[in-house]
């Protein structure tokens, strides 16, 4: 029972030496941690050592829901309009459009057209002169769903513009996007870059419109915002866009007569109809509307081919970077809203590994000397296999890319204290059958055969606690459910494996006549 | 290292501690905790820390002495509600402001840290901002409920499995005092309760059954050992069998707690206080409640010997 065979020897010491190979990465210096292969990597450090940000964004998925129903109302409108048929009203609400037409005699007329135009939705008549159009559940869960896969590419775009090191960006959940950023203490700036959706649309104003009252507004004209330079102002301008931000291939921040500007640039189509756009409407003056607010509105003087131009305001440099690279990076199909920030400074960051490798120093000594005065020679033995557990610990989280916490040295400390829990049940189940009058090798085999199964049953349950704690949690405190996690597996390895080695060496040393415990 | 001796060879190899006769003290003593535990639960409720109640946390260092006063008339004043302010360390220079859940969903939180920010001016570095929305919060709620009870009920099913019922029962019991009297012990001295502290009352109810389980093994190996032993004898000596273990395990923690809770830092000082409180209540709430219990719950012996039954063995009905 005692006795070691060769090959399993061989295992341990094989253990060890991989354990070294995969904690090295985080001893030795960055510059030559750069010579390493990609599979040896240093530990992660968390958020709340190194310094960062942490950001949980949500899709606001009712914004979805309404561009689309705002997308088949124009769309019916178009289609009734190209029928040439007349409609009362026309008036999205909920997840239906709702119409009524003029004359009942066009009411299978109107609902063929805006089937066909719309394939997609479910068209229902009622009564003789009103028809209805719903979006059925999947088109909608297919557009949010799309909706947040572009957000997730938006967002990781924009942050990569930001220039960011290291930035771990994921999606979490249904429609939630988690953002991490280390070194970056202030999120302010880059809360400001994701809060806007960035969405920017020509239009043209309507002219001669001097009244602010809604009612007095022709057909398929709106009030629109100023925005920056223009905030206060209200721009009458037509529904319709002329040009879609979509089509922009590219913007830069720049200058013109000294001032900053945003300079952009079409493809091929959008560069065509900018062109036409600005052709037949020179003298007119071009809303450049920016999330629904008209952030300029220059008077156009003359026709603008090339497909490129520029956005002149009252901007400042920083202005003009954030804008052209909100426009570079593209639109948010969704505003996203912060659920959760949580930034440490990295000062504090600092200072929270200085303590935690206080305590875990301080944690370990006190246990080492408290080990070896209790047990003595076997204490020393304990100590070591204290060593394996900690070095085999630090060794599997750098392997599998784990990150240390606070509360994960936490955990790492109090899985020590706890390790030692299976070299007392052993040494003292060795020491009440000496006592009782075994023999001395009868002693250390039954401290091990009976103590093995107590330590394997009363780990498991702290295992258990800490699997749920993972599942559950979030952030540094997955970091502590890990560390202890894993520490309870080496700590028990550790315990039976290598004080049973050292223990038996002990015995084959010499003649051993008295348990030294 | 020879000069000096294992310390051990002064500690009482015998303990005659008699658990079971002394029961109605500890149960007593449990109950009066857990009623305490309870009542200040139902009374007091939780100094919710902002990972559950939401609202906006920052912990700033100012580059001169920061003129409390002035501060807490100019945040008082953005109508955010109660905003607390205190200072921290001695150098007068830090200072960790809370403002509560703004009304008005998420968006709120965020322009509620914004108005503060500006209000506090240039001059400071901010060393940890946090905010929590409505949303965020009651979810680690409702997850961190979710774990003790998940956790509770996976550790009784595996005693469960891995003994009989009765031990897993009497595990479950002393483990759900000691879950309760942690969260009293949080709620009673107002500690801020996040979700650090979860991670504390889980790894207490880990440690608790692990004490547990040690004292029940060797229950169980005993009662198949000693085939005539009244049950009363048999726990007690299986409970002082195992004390040298159980005293020595506890000192080891407790150092590695001590350490955590000296040099560990801010963050981690209710985890600490509240371990140590497991410690104590932990490791001995399987004697206090796990144990006697026992006694109660017709523990045949048939049932540990896998069936073979033991008419020789006449049981001492229980008092």
């Amino acid at each position: 029972m005692l006795n070691f065979s060769f090959s399993k020897i061989a295992v341990v010491i094989a253990v060890v030496l991989l354990s070294f190979l995969f904690t090295l990465p985080n001893i030795v210096p960055a510059g030559v941690r750069e010579h390493f292969p990609t599979w040896l990597k240093p530990l992660n450090l968390g958020l709340d050592l190194r310094g960062g940000s942490y950001l949980l964004l949500e899709v606001d998925t009712s914004a979805v829901l309404a561009e689309l129903m705002a997308d088949v109302e124009e769309t019916s409108r178009a289609a009734l309009r190209d029928a040439k048929i007349a409609y009362r009203t026309i008036r999205a609400a909920d997840k239906s459009v709702f119409i009524t037409i003029n004359d009942p005699a066009q009411l299978v007329a109107a609902r063929n057209a805006i089937v066909t135009a719309t394939p997609t939705v479910e068209v229902q008549t009622q009564g003789d002169d009103r028809i209805q159009v719903n979006v059925p559940d999947r088109i909608q869960r297919e557009r949010e769903s799309a909706a947040i896969s572009q957000s997730l590419e938006i967002v990781r775009r924009r942050i990569d513009e930001f220039g960011t090191t290291e930035p771990n960006i994921q999606r979490q959940g249904a429609d939630r996007i988690r953002v991490e950023l280390p070194g970056v203490d202030n999120p302010e700036r880059v809360k400001e870059l994701l809060g806007q959706t960035a969405k920017m649309n020509f239009h043209l104003v309507e002219p001669n419109v001097s009244s602010t009252d809604p009612r007095d507004l022709p057909p398929g004209v709106v009030l629109m915002e100023g925005g920056g330079e223009n905030a206060g102002q209200m721009f009458p301008v037509r529904r319709r866009v002329e040009v879609s931000g979509e089509r922009l291939v590219d913007s830069q921040p720049s200058f013109s007569e000294g001032k900053p500007v945003v300079s952009f640039r079409f493809d091929t189509a959008g560069g065509r109809r900018f062109g036409q756009v600005t052709s037949a409407n020179v003298g007119q003056r071009l809303a450049i509307v920016l999330d629904n607010k008209v952030i300029s509105a220059p008077v156009l003087l003359g026709p603008i081919v090339g497909g490129s131009g520029i956005i002149q305001g009252q901007f400042t440099v920083e202005q003009v970077n954030d804008l052209s690279l909100l426009l570079r990076a593209g639109a948010l199909p969704a505003p996203l809203v912060v659920l959760e920030e949580r930034s440490i400074g990295p000062g504090l960051g600092a200072d929270s590994i200085a303590a935690g490798a206080t305590a875990a120093f301080v944690g370990g000594g006190l246990v080492v000397v408290f080990m070896i005065i209790a047990y003595h020679t076997f204490g020393l033995f304990a100590v070591f296999g204290q060593l394996f557990h900690m070095l085999t610990l630090f060794a599997f989280l750098s392997l599998v890319g784990g990150t240390l916490t606070l509360p994960g040295i936490a955990g790492a400390v109090l899985s020590l204290g706890i390790a030692v829990d299976a070299n007392v049940l052993i040494y003292e189940r060795m020491r009440e059958e000496w006592l009782a009058g075994k023999t001395l090798l009868n002693s250390l085999q039954s401290g091990f055969q009976n103590a093995f199964a107590t330590i394997f049953d009363s780990n498991l349950t702290t295992f258990i606690a800490a699997a749920i704690l993972y599942f559950l949690g979030a952030g540094p405190v997955q970091g502590f459910a890990v560390t202890l996690a894993v520490g309870i597996a080496t700590s028990m390895f550790s315990a039976v494996m290598i004080t049973r080695l050292q223990v038996w060496l002990w015995w084959r040393a010499g003649k051993r006549t008295t348990l030294p415990v | 290292m020879a000069f000096f001796q294992p310390i051990l060879r002064y500690m009482p190899t015998e303990f005659k501690w008699d658990v079971v006769g002394s029961r109605s003290l500890w149960y007593g003593l449990n109950m009066v905790l857990v009623v305490v535990a309870l009542l200040s639960i139902g009374v007091k409720g939780f100094n919710l820390g902002i990972d559950f109640a939401g609202g906006v946390l920052l912990e700033a260092r100012s580059e001169k002495v920061i003129d409390l006063a002035s501060m807490r008339s100019g945040l008082n004043s953005l109508g955010l509600g109660e905003v607390s302010i205190t200072t921290s360390g001695n150098t007068g220079k830090d200072v960790s402001i809370r403002v509560p859940q703004q009304e008005g969903g998420d968006q709120a939180q965020n322009q509620a840290l914004k108005k503060v920010q500006e209000t506090m001016g240039p001059g400071y570095e901010f060393l940890r901002t946090e905010v929590v929305g409505p949303k965020v919060g009651a979810e680690l709620i409702i997850n961190s409920a979710l774990a003790i009870a998940l956790a509770v009920s996976g550790i009784a099913i595996y005693v469960w499995f891995r003994f009989e019922w009765q031990f897993a029962l009497g595990a479950c019991l002393a483990l759900c005092s000691d879950v309760i009297t942690t969260l009293g012990l949080f709620s009673l001295f107002e500690m801020n309760f996040d979700l650090v502290s979860i991670a504390a009352v889980l790894t207490i109810a880990g440690y608790s059954v692990n004490d547990s389980i040690v004292v029940y093994d060797r229950v169980r190996e005993m009662l198949r050992k000693y085939k005539k032993m009244p049950l009363p004898e048999l726990l007690n000596l299986a409970v002082n069998r195992v004390m040298p273990r159980t005293l020595l395990t506890v000192f080891t923690v407790f150092l590695t707690v001590v350490a955590i809770l000296v040099f560990g830092g801010e963050t981690l000082h209710g985890f600490a206080i509240a371990m140590l409180w497991g410690l104590l209540v932990g490791t001995f709430s399987s004697i206090r409640v796990g144990m006697p219990v026992l006694l109660y719950l017709d523990l045949r012996r048939d049932d540990i010997l896998g069936g073979v039954a033991q008419p020789e063995y006449e049981r001492k009905p229980a008092e």
